[in-house]
């Protein structure tokens, strides 16, 4: 996932500070933001996950006339060429996240993300099956190049769907 | 609230219930404000009979996010300086998470003291769901 312009926005922080309910006024209220210690309205640690928004070809979001692999019709909008497939369903699972910050996003920044791939690796499931795990390195930079967060994502997918304590 | 190096020790921990009864209204705001809509958070008839799991369950992003909420609210905002974790199991809807920090270490870094923390999320059964760490300042 490359962003090339990733502006953090004042509604749609508000927004994800709603989803993962967080009231912190320093997530919508600037008045309040503009009294503590970063001074303005802030991006909650998990945030630029939400970079997935501005990447134009982000594939966990259906486009305009494509098939999409959730359900219409029947279970999948995907019309099959052969019976298979299933199992893990969309591209695997997340195994771990990791973010280093080196300082706070703040609305009105305008970031870029530039991904540089990281190490792969197999392992056996406790429940048998392979499951192979693979490592994205995302740097968050802002408007002057400056590193702002390094994003370390583990995805796993597996031979069959994961159950709880697999993933 | 910041930390303080001098009124904290190592040991000491934090913990808030960051979600009740977890619904999949509130998955689905999660996935409109990420981006990820994959359907395996939202769509029961895809996750059950295309990709054969027994229902719909959280992003791992949005646990790792509501357990942030707790974090935020122990160490200060824009304190952390590094926060990762392991979804160690799915979080599926009706789950009540409650998050803790534990205070593992407190150095210095360049002349700013910094707190390590373990970070653990568990259900209402206690089963793990998120096992992680971070670290963020205090201040003197």
């Amino acid at each position: 996932m490359a962003v090339e312009k990733f502006p953090i926005e004042a509604s749609h922080v508000m927004m994800f500070a709603r989803s993962i309910g967080d009231a912190n006024e320093i997530y919508y209220d600037e008045e309040y933001a503009k009294g503590t210690e970063p001074g303005a309205i802030i991006a909650p640690p998990t945030f630029v996950q939400a970079s997935a928004q501005f990447d134009p070809d982000y594939f966990l979001r259906p486009k305009i006339g494509e098939e999409w692999f959730g359900s219409a019709k029947g279970p999948t909008g995907i019309t099959k060429k052969k019976e298979g497939g299933g199992g893990g369903g969309g591209g695997g699972l997340h195994a771990e996240q990791h973010y280093v910050y080196h300082r706070t996003p703040k609305v009105g920044d305008v970031l870029t993300a530039e991904v540089k791939p990281g190490k792969s690796w197999e392992k056996e499931g406790r429940r048998g099956g392979k499951l192979m795990f693979t490592e994205t390195v995302t740097e968050y930079r802002d408007q002057n190049g400056e590193l702002v967060v390094t994003a370390t994502g583990v995805g796993v997918r597996t031979e069959r769907p994961a159950t709880s304590g697999d993933s | 609230m910041t930390l303080k190096a001098s009124e904290v020790k190592v040991g000491d921990s934090y913990e808030e219930q960051v979600c009740e009864n977890l619904s999949r209204t509130q998955i689905v705001m999660y996935a409109g404000t990420s981006g990820d809509y994959n359907p395996l958070h939202s769509d029961e008839i895809f996750t059950t009979q295309e990709a054969g799991y027994p229902s719909v369950f959280a992003h791992g992003m949005l646990s790792m996010g509501m357990t942030g909420r707790m974090l935020t609210n122990y160490v200060g905002d824009g304190r952390l300086t590094y926060y990762g974790v392991r979804f160690t199991s799915q979080v599926f809807p009706g789950a009540t998470l409650t998050a803790r920090a534990t205070i593992t270490d407190i150095r210095e870094e360049d002349g700013v003291k910094i707190a390590d923390l373990e970070v653990s999320t568990t259900d209402e059964e206690g089963v793990e769901v998120i096992k992680g760490k971070a670290s963020a300042r205090m201040d003197d």
